[in-house]
């Protein structure tokens, strides 16, 4: 790639970046900080952000301990069941954490199934994020796990080592990257967490992000909003920074072979394997069976009363919702798509310091408070045209947030679309440009498509940036979910949940639909 | 048919190929063994033509390849990750070539199925790559390169990549099929063994330089470079030894065939270490402070002491140097 083109595929990324993110995220900060301390809320809060912390790190040490087991089991054990174990694991994570916090709304919440209300505790929080973040410990570790060479453990159990010294001594160390890997990216994602805590969270339990909307939206407590914004974006940079340096130290040469599974043979293996398999059907299907069956049934019978609700509810048009809903997610993918690829091409190109600096200004977006990012764009948009009043602005708030998904989706394909596959097309007597359509093009294309139902389904499930940037009149459906969550009644709360089981289907149907067309490989996604 | 001239290939500093010149006739199959970093895949590519050589001519038939591009070159080439084509299936992958060079579609299904039935793999056109075992993905890869009719076939480490019950059956098909095909054949190895079963002649290289060329015969009872003798296995000492003196600058390779157990041999040797390796026991040994192997049909005790006689057949005087052009 010579430089000309890098430049060239450089300027719709950086210019989309710089108008929609950079400005508006920078304008606002700016002018929040200049104003006045208000009388309300203007205090800082230190007791929020105390909170923020020390809930992600319970909530990242019990993901790794509810997943490490299903990472060993899928790993290392071949038995029927295996892959589906697996994929039923990433079901919560595609969901939007909306629905994660009315999945545990529906579970611990009051009336719940479990006749205890844990609603409004750090409990039902942190079991939320577990539920939801464990598929980052059983791909990101499993992924490692099943590629060590099993001969190494074998050594040193030939050399005296028991089990657990094993364990400690070989393969925890040997895991130590992704374990690393697993654990920051399940910190940031609880550090940030919105959906679920605004549903979940009492009166005083709030993320930092949950704090920035509550000032932004109902308290007009910009300066505390914005100076709580800049803590939330030091505190993920710091945390990626920490991340890096620790994955550039711990670096040490694998040596990776071949998928080797084994058959459990003792009774203790087939028991491991068992109470594994039955504790991921817990954790993962019985908050998605309980969703459904409170969404479904009404005094122990089921009924489609919730449905009937909907269709005459006077708060929400289900059908606008779904169908403006629909609209923006598919605006935003075809955005997200337009912005990801040049930009995917430019990082997977490696051109030197121009590659890194653009792959790390794509992730900022992830790093920013999506609220932040909504408001910003709802006041800094006003010139040269003055898009504040378009619905323009979601879905590209949307692409925003998806384009580092479809990046990293595509990055690492378009990397390996490797020189020997299009010199033994070549060889086979493939002209470059026959190479680039029977080679290229297809391989790529399937990326393109799995980053495409990523933006798709992450635009559908946004909730942040869209508060703040949906008009009162034409919600989208995460928008009504809340917006019925907000009203008094059980069939209120009942149309919530039923809208999230449809959300929830929606996604989970795209997401089996991309995995079809998804090539194998490694990887969160 | 192939003629390969003084093909220079620099990567910055370092000489891939230095001045190599090679020819392969009609029907003929030609090793180019080496070990790793050699230059030998270097080669391949340079006749294949994915890289561009500093200097020097490939032809074919008398025709300057230069200006022809490598789709245009109608040379099949086997890599030795196989390279499969991940988003085809086991049909797409044979039939790609097919494509290429313009065969209908009615056409194309036959001549797929009639290419896998020849590797064994009647049957499994519809299989995605990413389900095939490594024998398996190995003889797809070879029938992808022979379905479009290639003029020349380049085996890159063609059983490199396999393990060793499969490399014996692959290597018995693989002989048989480029028997039955008068197709010119370069393949480039560091196993001494699948050199010799595979091709009628051979080219050993070292450094980027071809050291010696000849039959496997040949080349197996004068390697003429002290680097060659040892790359198939002989022993190099530096002599004199039963009463063969090398010339200043040479030594004398020997052959684990060259010492014969003999109460009147003239050779007295000392054992240093014996190993079972069926049949016979392998037997390291001490002669004059310089290490050789022989072999003995009963297993012998360290500091044993033997005598061999020296089969001068199995010996040859070699220079130390690398090059003796």
């Amino acid at each position: 790639m010579t430089r000309r083109t890098a430049l060239w595929l450089a300027v719709v990324p950086t210019a989309f970046l710089a108008v929609f993110f950079v400005y508006p995220v920078a304008s606002i900060l700016a002018t929040s900080l200049g104003r006045p301390a208000t009388a309300t809320g203007s205090v800082f809060d230190a007791g929020v952000v105390w909170f923020t912390v020390w809930q992600a790190v319970v909530s990242t040490v019990l993901t790794l301990a509810a997943g490490l087991p299903i990472a060993y089991v899928t790993a290392r054990y071949d038995f029927p069941g295996r892959r589906l174990l697996r994929a039923i694991t990433l079901v919560p994570f595609v969901l939007p954490t909306l629905v994660v916090g009315v999945t545990f709304l529906a579970l611990l919440g009051p009336s719940g199934v479990l006749g205890v209300d844990l609603s409004g505790t750090v409990t039902a929080i942190v079991a939320a994020h577990v539920f939801f973040n464990v598929a980052v410990v059983v791909r990101i570790v499993g992924g490692l796990w099943e590629h060590l060479d099993p001969r190494i453990e074998d050594a040193a159990r030939a050399l005296g080592a028991g089990p657990w010294q094993v364990a400690r001594r070989i393969t925890l160390p040997r895991l130590r990257p992704a374990i690393a890997s697993a654990t920051a990216i399940v910190f940031l994602f609880s550090f940030t967490s919105f959906g679920t805590v605004l549903v979940l969270g009492g009166p005083g339990m709030a993320t930092i992000e949950v704090d920035i909307y509550r000032r932004t939206a109902f308290l007009f407590d910009l300066r505390g909003a914005a100076i709580l914004a800049l803590m939330q974006m030091a505190g993920v940079i710091g945390a990626l920074i920490a991340y890096a340096r620790h994955q550039d130290r711990s670096r040490v040469m694998q040596s990776l072979t071949p998928a080797t599974l084994r058959r459990p043979r003792t009774g203790r293996q087939r028991l491991v394997v068992g109470a594994t398999a039955l504790w991921t059907l817990v954790l993962v299907g019985v908050p998605t069976a309980v969703l459904a069956w409170r969404a479904l049934s009404r005094g122990g019978r089921p009924t489609l009363a919730g449905f009937r609700a909907l269709r005459v509810s006077p708060f929400v048009d289900v059908g606008a919702a779904a169908s403006s809903s629909l609209g923006y997610a598919v605006t935003a993918t075809v955005i997200a798509l337009a912005v990801g690829l040049p930009a995917a091409l430019l990082i997977a190109a490696r051109r030197g310091r121009l590659s890194r600096w653009f792959d790390t200004l794509l992730m900022l977006p992830l790093g920013t408070s999506a609220v932040t990012l909504g408001f910003g764009m709802l006041v800094a948009l006003d010139a040269p045209i003055d898009l504040r009043a378009s619905v323009a602005l979601i879905p590209i708030a949307h692409a925003l947030v998806a384009v580092p998904f479809v990046v990293r989706t595509l990055v690492p394909v378009l990397g390996s679309i490797r020189m020997r596959l299009r010199e033994a097309a070549a060889t086979l007597g493939a002209s470059p440009a026959r190479i680039r359509l029977k080679i290229d093009l297809p391989i790529a294309g399937r990326a393109a498509a799995v980053g495409a139902g990523f933006a798709f389904v992450i635009s559908l499930g946004e909730f942040g940036a869209t508060s703040l940037l949906a008009r009162p009149g034409s919600p989208t459906l995460p928008l009504a979910i809340f917006r019925l969550l907000g009203r008094p009644g059980a069939l209120n709360v009942q149309g919530a949940m039923v809208l999230s089981l449809l959300l929830m289907a929606i996604t989970v149907a795209v997401v089996l639909l991309v995995d079809r067309v998804r090539l194998p490989g490694r990887g969160l996604f | 048919m192939l003629e390969v001239r003084g093909l220079t290939v620099r990567y910055g500093d370092l000489v891939a190929l230095d001045d190599v010149s090679l020819e392969v006739d009609a029907g003929e199959t030609v090793a180019v063994l080496g070990a790793s970093g050699s230059g030998k895949t270097t080669l391949l590519r340079a006749i294949a033509g994915l890289l561009t050589p500093d200097a020097g001519t490939i032809s074919w038939d008398g025709a300057d390849l230069r200006p022809v591009p490598a789709h245009r070159r109608r040379f099949g080439l086997v890599f030795q990750d196989f390279a499969l084509f991940p988003h085809l299936d086991v049909a797409g992958n044979v039939g790609f070539g097919l494509r290429m060079s313009g065969v209908a579609t009615p056409e194309l299904a036959g001549r797929v199925d009639a290419a896998l039935a020849r590797v064994g793999l009647a049957g499994l056109g519809s299989r995605r790559v990413e389900e095939l075992s490594g024998g398996q993905a190995q003889r797809v890869a070879l029938a992808r390169t022979f379905a479009p009719d290639p003029r020349m076939l380049l085996l890159d480490e063609p059983l490199g990549s396999l393990d060793p019950a499969l490399r014996r059956d692959l290597a018995t098909d693989l002989a048989a099929a480029l028997a039955a095909d008068p197709i010119p054949t370069l393949l480039v190895t560091h196993d001494t063994d699948e050199a010799f079963a595979l091709a009628g002649r051979v080219a050993v290289m070292d450094g980027g330089r071809i050291v010696r060329t000849g039959t496997p015969e040949e080349v197996w009872r004068h390697p003429g470079t002290a680097v060659v003798a040892r790359l198939l296995g002989q022993d190099v000492v530096a002599g004199p030894l039963a009463g063969i003196t090398p010339p200043p600058g040479g030594a004398v390779a020997v052959r684990t065939d060259a010492l014969r157990l003999d109460p009147n041999g003239s050779i007295e040797a000392t054992v240093l270490a014996s190993a079972f390796r069926g049949p016979d026991h392998v037997v390291t040994v001490d002669v004059n402070g310089e290490r050789l192997t022989a072999t003995s049909p009963t297993a012998r005790r360290p500091g044993e002491r033997l005598r061999y006689a020296l089969d001068p057949e199995a010996v040859s005087v070699v220079t130390e140097t690398a090059d003796c052009r």
